[in-house]
């Protein structure tokens, strides 16, 4: 009888929180190190559209960013803009821009570039069409239009 | 000497301090995300290219106009209908496999809606890969092979698009990205949603897990799955050349 005894109260230490310190540090550089950066800034205001089918790309080395909207800093109007690497620029300038981020790629993997287009929602299709003809010229054919996702609709 | 002791600092407050750290860096950091809707754009069409007839039943037309409006077909439509109107337009003449051949369809009609899906027979399959072989086409009978399979993998026949069966997608300059992005979203996922269904009718499991796990795996049976997958229902969806499209439009 008396084995099932539990009214004993055994008295135990409290656990020690020295290690927490470590955890959290290690919790720390993980997320330093698994987070990729955004290596540039963004100069234009891009509300992305949401759309279900999407597609996540696991190299993320082999993109290249087009970002298009209306510039941040409202003195430089409120067009819609192209911005490539870190500077507003022209459609005729994507040609040599392909060409230029092909070169930072590895021989083997220039023919993978992908070309991810951060373009703002309420962008006017007739910019984008005109990036998209010059990437089309540029042979830069691998196109991901960014978005965020959401659920199919039924 | 008399040596003074020293007390122990108490580390308590440390996980504190580091947790302040780690909530800064995850306020902080922007995390790019890369994810969105792929396309493969055409390659650029040379001056000298001909047009190719194509039969008015072939093409589903889908066009966007200034107003954010969609015209699927020569009727308006609401971006909601689109995706149910692009599988329709699919596999309105059956597959052969999971859709049954609709009675309404009117075949061999000039003024037919929807494309015409021929059978893929086996018997013609074998004989045709081996005049490729006698021919010194490799290639061309590397593509009966894929029939073959995919006939094998389904278990029967199937009834194939016409090659000049494809989604067409016209976009004013004036139309809303967001609207061409859905309208681009649906009719993929028009074209998922079949390959997901005969997917998991024929091989227990939803297309997108097939390709997640062939990315994973690169087992060449999943890729024969993949391919007759694709064969019975290509993704086709081509945007037409732009043009101008504010003068004389309606």
């Amino acid at each position: 009888m008396s084995k099932f005894k539990k009214n004993k109260k055994r008295e135990s230490g409290a656990i020690s929180t020295a290690s927490l310190p470590d955890i959290v540090f290690m919790l720390l550089f993980f997320f330093m190190v698994a987070t990729v950066l955004r290596t540039e800034e963004e100069m234009v205001k891009v509300v992305r559209p949401e759309a279900s089918e999407i597609y996540k790309i696991e190299k993320k080395h082999l993109i290249r960013y087009i970002n298009i909207g209306p510039p941040q800093d409202k003195r430089y109007g409120t067009e819609p803009v192209i911005q490539l690497n870190d500077q507003f620029s022209d459609v005729a300038q994507i040609r040599d821009w392909v060409e230029n981020e092909r070169l930072t790629l590895a021989e083997a993997e220039q023919t993978k570039m992908w070309v991810s287009m951060k373009v703002d929602q309420d962008t006017k299709m007739g910019v984008v069409t005109d990036v998209k003809q010059e990437l089309r010229k540029a042979s830069a054919l691998k196109v991901l239009y960014s978005a965020s996702s959401r659920e199919r609709t039924n | 000497m008399a040596r003074r002791e020293i007390p122990e600092i108490n580390a308590g407050s440390m996980a504190d301090i580091a947790f302040l750290l780690l909530i800064f860096w995850l306020v902080t950091t922007t995390i790019d995300s890369d994810e969105g809707v792929k396309r493969q754009l055409p390659p650029p069409v040379p001056p000298d290219m001909e047009q190719q007839e194509v039969k008015d039943g072939d093409v589903y037309n889908v066009r966007t106009n200034f107003r954010d409006e969609l015209l699927v077909e020569k009727e308006v439509m609401s971006i909601g209908q689109l995706k149910d109107g692009a599988k329709d337009f699919l596999i309105a003449t059956g597959t052969g496999l999971l859709h049954p051949e609709r009675p309404n369809v009117t075949l061999g009609d000039d003024n037919m809606k929807y494309p015409e899906r021929q059978w893929v027979r086996k018997s013609e399959l074998i004989l045709l890969e081996q005049s490729y072989l006698a021919a010194g086409q490799p290639k061309a009978a590397e593509r009966v092979r894929e029939k073959l399979t995919a006939i094998e993998l389904f278990g029967g026949d199937y009834k194939e698009l016409p090659g000049s069966a494809l989604i067409s997608l016209q976009t004013d300059r004036s139309t809303s990205y967001d609207l061409y992005l859905q309208v681009q979203n649906e009719l993929e996922a028009a074209i998922n949603e079949l390959r997901d269904e005969l997917s998991l009718a024929k091989f227990n499991e939803s297309y997108a897990e097939l390709e997640e796990r062939y990315s994973r795996t690169k087992e060449a049976s999943l890729l024969d799955k993949i391919k007759s997958i694709r064969l019975v229902f290509p993704q086709r969806i081509s945007e037409a050349e732009p043009r101008d499209a504010s003068q004389g439009y309606y």
